[in-house]
């Protein structure tokens, strides 16, 4: 980070942010816009900062992330489907002095994956896991997943999520944050600068308290899906602020009492 | 003001336009080039960037490298007034 740049007129310039070093040199498959690569990156960077890419593990999902392992110079293993939670128990309680994050979508941790989620939580395992809700099943062509608003078009709801039929959207972060075993919970997103800053405190403190062995650790990010939501980029963080955080409201939903 | 500047990695862009929507200065804007991958990159339209890092900490391709002049010293700054 202490590269200089040295403008025409003389001035020089001091290096503020780079991409990050823990990230490898392959660009990522997802789609332009994704919020997927900016929490990559946001890890990514806290591991550089806490100098703990040595000791760190990421399991990594189904989903669009299933390649999260070729992006993150870290040791990865891959999980089957919305199992990703449990695998991340195993490598913890193997290695106990490893920082074990598992990083998943909301059809792998909310869908397939729930009992494996609630039990991990439950058991107060001490590992930190990484929940991207964008209420769609992106990878597989933009189905309904159990995290659609009422009334979202996909393609396996073409009027809209009809509630009577489909049940209503899963809460899974609100449901985690009730276990005793749970630790820290908190739900955040990418949608602007701020937010990006905000989520970056959230997984360092996550990482210091599994560091301090205190529980699981829960972060929901909720993320766009330019492609599956048929939006350009910028109409989705329209929808994620008028539409998406009605629903999934952000802030901590469980934080330590000191 | 602080004087910075943005570096943008052209081959990786994807043209998403999430950090013309967040720059301050309204300084980036879309090139009418594309890359090699097709997409119509972004580039520094103004030289009003003040090196605040918001369009880095939004580009999801990690695709831009902020500088920014160094804060002048409060010794630096009695010295000068």
């Amino acid at each position: 980070m202490n590269e200089k740049l040295l403008l025409d007129d003389g001035t020089e310039l001091e290096q503020v942010y780079c991409r990050p070093d823990t990230l490898t040199d392959v660009p990522y498959h997802y789609c332009p816009g994704c919020g997927h690569s900016v929490v990559h990156n946001v890890l990514m960077e806290v591991v550089d900062e806490l100098d703990i890419q040595d000791k760190t593990i990421g399991v990594a999902p189904v989903g669009c992330s299933v390649f999260a392992y070729h992006y993150m110079n870290i040791d990865m293993q891959e999980a089957a489907h919305g199992r990703a939670s449990a695998v991340a128990t195993g490598i913890k309680r193997v290695l106990p002095d490893k920082l074990v994050f598992s990083y998943q979508g909301d059809g792998d941790l909310a869908a397939i994956g729930t009992a494996e989620t609630i039990h991990t939580v439950n058991r107060g395992e001490n590992i930190l896991i990484v929940f991207i809700n964008n209420g769609i099943y992106g990878m597989t062509g933009g189905q309904m997943a159990p995290t659609t608003l009422p009334g979202m078009v996909t393609s396996t709801s073409p009027y809209g999520r009809d509630v009577h039929m489909a049940g209503y959207p899963l809460k899974i972060t609100d449901l985690v944050a009730q276990l005793p075993g749970a630790y820290y919970v908190t739900r955040q997103s990418v949608h602007n600068p701020n937010a990006v800053r905000k989520l970056k405190k959230a997984v360092t403190k996550a990482f210091e308290y599994q560091m301090q062995n205190k529980g699981t650790c829960f972060i929901e990010v909720v993320s766009n899906c330019p492609s599956g939501w048929k939006m350009t980029p910028v109409e989705t963080i329209k929808y994620l602020e008028d539409v998406m955080f009605q629903y999934y409201p952000l802030g901590d939903l469980k934080v330590p009492k000191e | 003001m602080i004087k910075g500047t943005v570096i943008i990695n052209a081959k990786v862009c994807k043209g998403c336009e999430l950090c013309i929507l967040a720059c301050p200065q309204n300084a980036l804007g879309l090139s009418s080039n594309f890359n090699e991958k097709g997409y119509r990159y972004v580039e520094l339209i103004y030289d009003a960037c003040t090196g605040c890092t918001n369009c880095a900490l939004v580009c999801p391709e990690a695709a831009i490298t902020v500088y920014r002049q160094a804060k002048p010293s409060k010794k630096s700054q009695i010295k000068s007034e």
